[in-house]
């Protein structure tokens, strides 16, 4: 589904990604791990679009598109969704009606029919009550005055309205307590899919006690250091990342 | 120096101009060299306003006409009222006054609209609006002036203790406008809250000019004025907040911000405490910018394409004062008002 290759970019002119490989087939879990300042966040908003993270060499595909020459908005009605470390605040606009202008320019992208309002709140009460999230919070606007834990669950409840196809999870598990994480974790492994990939950063081995991943990459100075199965994880959180901080 | 005494007597050289200090960046004298002849009465029906069929009654001052001078809300009484001042002719001039007392206890939503139905004329309204002891006022004003229109408008508000009053200004400016709000503030527990909003585009001016002097202890006065300008549009912003010798224990907190979407639009800002006060809370924020970059993107990332996410944050941004509007039905009116001259605007 993914496939980057070489991927460099620089953020400020400085270079971050140092020719990145990586290849994320449908189906599978992928976890990215790596020391502070390794390129993790860049990563994710390198794939999203986002202004001043420039690509100077390298591709990265989806199912054969180039994504790097894409718009972050066609992106996105392609399928690829980003969970953020830091959501952001919206004032003045309810999490419901920033959700249904989302899924609606998608949809429109697409060719889609647009969700009308009886068929829209079904989804949200549905995706809301998975989540353990009290609808009246819909209501109110995005993220704003919400804690670390809330503002997660809603990008999970984004993502299970979204219905992306290549899910980035960027640090999901920071500022959530143990009672969190699961109903996170429960939120996104309800959407793992044959048809669905999942690329998920973090620093920690904590997340993956509860998203299982098929495959554990080490992102250290810019590359992919090694990679292995689920039990890299474990000795990563055993050994620390001083052995590829060192080999970079 | 006003332009009421102006469009009255006809006298150009009594109209405020830059050199009154109050008046620099909405310039009249330089402005109007001559003015237009009085105005012809309107014989034809009106059509609905921005506020539509909201609300229990409505008073019409069509061409400075006004057909009731002065409206009483008696004790008890609970009354929802359109006051609609509108403009039918082009090259024209007319002024009107009216008051409004609200009796111990009354309770008046005014939904106050200033229509423009023709282009080049020049207009000056003037209300003196007083609220006695546990009075409840709120005042929406709707402004949608013709593009060549000259309006002044003016509220003097005297407040009694524990009164409340409650305004919230919307505008899409004029060739020029001032919306200005005087306030006496009696202190005693009474609390206002002075809202603005502002949506210029094209060479539009609007200036949302307010007064607050607070005269004794325990005051309490919020405002918070967003604008948005585009084009070669000029915004203008002049809050001041006198706390009096003696006026104890005011709070009072002033917020002013713009987004400025274009290289050659422009906002005027001048946020003012003046304080003579002891042990009293006063704060005023003022910030002039763009759209937030990262909420554009985050907007984006969920699939908004660039247009769409910009006026999605635009209406939020201004959104945060339409959500300060206690009266429901006028709250959602002034919503879909500001949701209108965005779309225009986009």
């Amino acid at each position: 589904m993914l496939r980057i290759q070489n991927l460099h970019a620089d953020v400020g002119g400085k270079e971050i990604l140092k020719g990145l490989d990586l290849v994320l087939p449908a189906g599978e879990v992928h976890a990215i791990m790596g020391p502070n300042g390794a390129g993790k966040s860049t990563l994710s908003y390198v794939l999203t679009g986002r202004d001043g993270y420039e690509v100077t060499a390298g591709s990265a595909s989806l199912d054969g598109e180039d994504l790097l020459a894409l718009a972050p908005d066609e992106r996105s009605a392609r399928g690829v969704f980003l969970s953020f470390q830091y959501p952001l605040e919206i004032p003045g606009v309810p999490a419901l009606t920033f959700i249904r202008t989302a899924l609606n320019a998608q949809r429109r992208a697409r060719g889609e029919p647009e969700a009308n309002a009886p068929e829209f709140l079904k989804l949200a009460r549905a995706a809301a009550a998975a989540l353990k999230i009290d609808f009246d919070m819909l209501k109110r606007a995005l993220n704003v005055g919400f804690s670390g834990g809330e503002k997660k669950r809603m990008e999970i409840l984004q993502m299970a309205m979204l219905k992306p196809r290549l899910l980035l999870l960027d640090e999901t598990d920071s500022g959530l307590d143990i009672d969190a994480l699961k109903i996170v974790a429960d939120g996104v492994n309800a959407l793992r899919s044959p048809d669905r990939a999942m690329l998920v950063i973090t620093h920690y081995q904590r997340l993956l006690d509860y998203i299982k991943p098929d495959r554990v990459h080490v992102l250290a100075d810019g590359r992919i250091a090694a990679s292995g199965g689920p039990e890299l994880a474990l000795e990563l959180e055993r050994e620390g990342y001083d052995k590829y901080a060192r080999a970079a | 120096m006003t332009l009421a005494a102006a469009i009255r007597s006809g006298d150009v050289t009594l109209l405020p101009g830059k050199r009154d200090e109050d008046w620099r960046w909405t310039d009249l004298r330089g402005l109007l060299r001559t003015l237009p002849a009085p105005s012809e009465a309107e014989a034809a029906p009106l059509d609905p306003g921005p506020f539509g069929d909201l609300g229990d009654e409505e008073i019409a001052v069509v061409n400075g006409r006004v057909d009731v001078a002065s409206l009483t809300i008696a004790a008890g009484q609970r009354r929802t009222v359109r006051l609609r001042f509108v403009s039918t002719c082009s090259d024209c001039r007319h002024e009107a006054r009216l008051s409004i007392n609200v009796h111990a206890g009354a309770e008046l939503t005014l939904l106050e609209s200033h229509e423009g139905q023709a282009h080049g004329y020049v207009t000056a309204a003037s209300l003196d609006l007083r609220v006695e002891d546990h009075g409840k006022v709120e005042r929406i004003v709707i402004a949608e002036d013709g593009d060549g229109a000259v309006n002044v408008a003016c509220a003097a508000v005297v407040l009694a203790p524990g009164a409340r009053y409650a305004q919230t200004t919307l505008t899409d400016g004029a060739k020029r406008q001032r919306l200005e709000t005087r306030l006496d503030h009696p202190g005693g527990g009474a609390q206002v809250r002075l809202d603005g909003i502002y949506i210029l585009a094209g060479q539009r001016h609007a200036d949302l000019t307010t007064v607050v002097e607070h005269e004794c202890p325990d005051g309490t006065t919020t405002q918070l004025t967003k604008g948005v300008v585009d084009g070669q549009a000029r915004g203008v912003f002049q809050g001041r907040i006198v706390v009096a010798e003696g006026a104890d224990r005011t709070d009072a907190r002033m917020g002013h911000h713009a987004l400025i979407l274009s290289e050659r639009a422009e906002v005027d800002a001048k946020p003012e405490l003046e304080i003579y006060a002891d042990d009293v809370a006063c704060a005023h924020g003022n910030t002039v910018g763009a759209l937030d970059l990262e909420a554009l993107f985050y907007a984006r990332q969920r699939g908004m394409p660039e247009p769409i996410a910009r006026a999605l944050l635009t209406e939020a941004f201004l959104g945060e004062v339409v959500d300060r509007i206690g009266h429901e039905d006028a709250r959602e009116a002034a919503r879909a008002w500001v949701a209108r001259r965005l779309e225009a605007r986009a």
